[in-house]
């Protein structure tokens, strides 16, 4: 179930040393570097936990630490972000039982503890948008703090092998994974930046003049950030759709197929079903087909490939049906995936009866949209608006990237749904507007920032901008 | 439903509909030398096509314009069809009765030089068989995908778009 071969990625090289966990006390080979689930998964367990009321089996879902689906008890600790949690040796790993139990010899850690880290910019989320707000926040003279929950940099680019379109200028031709390394070696070699993995962005406060940012590092150490300015660059979180049997284990988002194939290595399954014919669901299953994995069928419930062409020709052309107008009616098996029921549906989005079809899969793959990561935004207090054009609730915000709350800023995801060559350019707006906001950067740097605006424009020009442009008239203030 | 575009109800496009997006290149052009066919009918945000051409060949009034390569300046580089991060651009030329069709091949194995392939049109359905004649390997390829040309009867020329490398 771990690749081996692949035409873009190299795992041989990339894996770590080999040890040993253990789930329900049985023992899982495991590769220093990769997350809990991902072991559990290569060895072929699907099943995380039973739900506590009808005792449903549940699995993987985001890969990326954004739901709970993943939660597991390890070492004794219970409630643990499998997902994003790194295997280390003779690791003990058990499924949850109903309401799990803190043992009575782990103390939670105490507030007077806390480590207290102090720099002039919090970043929250090391993505695309966090990364160049970093690069261009110290480059202005700032000094960074950067911090992401998972245990690398790079966000989603991490699991992007497909090349990036845009100018050249911006890593257009240039594979997500080649940006992801770029951009991570841009920000390790600025010294008056410092980075904290693992580290995940509980609470957002105002303290007088200062912004708080309480986290938690490795599930377990209470840190405190403090700076004169935030910028939050949490990404975004995958949607889910309404239907019969949509908690299996197999039914993942897109994402979190990427993150296991991609990122590291293991095989997702067999056979696949894909939802959704955006750019995620059509680049999806060339990286499945690239990984040696069957896609049997993309459905879309529009009448229209909702994706660039170019994408769906890709798939196409290496036999791939699309159907549109059609949907997911029921995932089937008893603890896993093991049948997609999908049907055509009517101009009023009704299933029309007789049209069924079943696909033998043991994955779907949900890719129908993703909704913006704001929870530290709207605890902070952030005005906050509805706006379907961006992929659901955002904060208002200025051309500068700035909140309805001084010396907070956004980029990328979380300021609405786009892609990640947006996200870039909205990192280095933000960044460099929170520089000149706290005095630490010259007025030259609002040079920097006019050019991303100009470049933002045209990026959104075409029809495909239509729509983000729209939600962007609803959200931008000035 | 009509103003939907076939092509993005299906997700792939006809040779007719390609005819209506671009010119494509007439016989004799075709056989002087390779020629570079954008199959990108949609307005997106991209450039590297545009940027790479060393003779200027690829035109696009702006990044979200349809690229149409100038036949007359293109001189068969293939640099384009490297680049392409949609794998969009193919390359054609005429040689005696074959065809020659370059294609970017992101998939394991790589071909051979001189092997025989199943050639796959833009649905996937296999329609022939074809040789490989050059490979350039992901390292030399500017756009870190590997390109291979393919001869296969002259008739394919404007259907086969990808090849499954079959190997005991």
């Amino acid at each position: 179930m771990r690749l081996t071969e692949h035409p873009v990625l190299d795992f041989q090289k990339k894996r770590g040393r080999k040890i040993t966990i253990y789930f329900e006390g049985q023992p899982v080979e495991a590769y220093e570097g990769e997350t809990i689930v991902m072991a559990l998964h290569a060895a072929g367990i699907r099943v995380l936990g039973y739900s506590v009321h009808k005792h449903r089996p549940r699995g993987l879902f985001c890969a990326i630490g954004k739901c709970s689906s993943c939660l597991m008890t390890v070492n004794g600790i219970p409630n643990v972000r499998t997902c994003i949690t790194l295997v280390e040796e003779g690791m003990d790993i058990r499924m949850q039982q109903e309401k799990p139990i803190l043992p009575k010899n782990a103390k939670p850690p105490e507030w007077r503890e806390a480590e207290k880290v102090s720099g002039d910019i919090v970043i929250i989320g090391g993505g695309p948008a966090g990364l160049m707000a970093a690069i261009n926040a110290a480059d202005a003279g700032a000094k960074v703090i950067l911090l992401d929950e998972n245990p690398m940099l790079g966000g989603q680019l991490v699991k992007q092998t497909h090349k990036f379109f845009g100018k050249r200028e911006q890593f257009a031709g240039v594979r997500g994974i080649k940006i992801a390394e770029i951009l991570e070696e841009e920000v390790r070699k600025r010294e008056n930046i410092e980075i904290f993995l693992e580290t995940s962005a509980i609470m957002l406060l105002q303290d007088g003049d200062e912004k708080l940012v309480v986290g938690v590092r490795k599930n377990k150490e209470l840190v405190e950030f403090r700076g004169k300015a935030v910028i939050v660059a949490t990404g975004a979180m995958e949607k889910m759709i309404p239907f019969e049997g949509n908690d299996l284990p197999g039914v993942y988002g897109a994402g979190a197929i990427q993150t296991l194939m991609n990122t590291y290595g293991v095989k997702p399954g067999d056979r696949v079903l894909i939802v959704g014919a955006g750019n995620v669901g059509l680049i999806l299953a060339y990286q499945l087909i690239q990984a040696g994995v069957e896609v049997r069928a993309i459905v879309e419930a529009m009448p229209k490939i909702g994706g660039y062409f170019v994408h769906a020709a890709k798939v196409r052309r290496l036999g791939v049906p699309i159907l549109t107008r059609h949907t997911i009616l029921r995932a089937e098996g008893k603890e896993k995936v093991e049948r997609a029921v999908v049907a055509q549906i009517d101009e009023r989005w009704r299933p029309i009866p007789g049209t069924e079809k079943v696909f033998d899969v043991d994955v779907i793959a949900l890719a129908v949209g993703l909704r913006p990561s704001i929870e530290l935004l709207h605890q902070v207090g952030c005005q906050i608006k509805y706006v379907p054009e961006l992929g659901g609730h955002v904060v208002i915000r200025d051309s500068r990237m700035e909140t309805t709350i001084r010396g907070i800023f956004v980029a990328g995801d979380s300021a609405g749904i786009e892609e990640a060559t947006t996200a870039m350019l909205e990192g280095k707006i933000a960044g460099i507007a929170a520089a000149l906001e706290i005095s630490s950067a010259s007025p030259e740097w609002l040079k920097e920032i006019e050019k991303a605006q100009k470049e933002l424009d045209e990026f959104r020009a075409g029809p495909f901008g239509r729509k983000v442009l729209e939600g962007i008239k609803k959200v931008v203030v000035e | 439903m009509s103003e939907i575009p076939h092509y993005l109800r299906e997700g792939f496009i006809t040779v007719e509909e390609l005819r209506q997006v671009i010119e494509l290149p007439s016989e004799e052009r075709l056989r002087r030398r390779p020629v570079a066919i954008p199959e990108c009918p949609q307005e997106i945000p991209c450039t590297p096509c545009k940027e790479i051409c060393p003779t200027n060949a690829v035109l696009m009034e702006n990044p979200n314009a349809i690229p149409i390569v100038d036949y007359e300046k293109c001189i068969g580089c293939s640099l384009c069809v490297q680049i392409c991060p949609g794998l969009a651009f193919f390359m054609v030329h005429y040689v005696g009765d074959k065809a020659r069709v370059t294609m970017p091949h992101e998939l394991l194995p790589v071909p051979k030089v001189g092997e025989e392939v199943v050639l796959l049109n833009r649905v996937g359905e296999e329609v022939g068989k074809g040789k490989v004649i050059t490979v350039v390997p992901r390292e030399k390829s500017k756009g870190d995908t590997p390109i291979i040309t393919v001869e296969m009867p002259i008739e394919l020329a404007w259907d086969v778009r990808a090849v499954r490398v079959v190997r005991e």
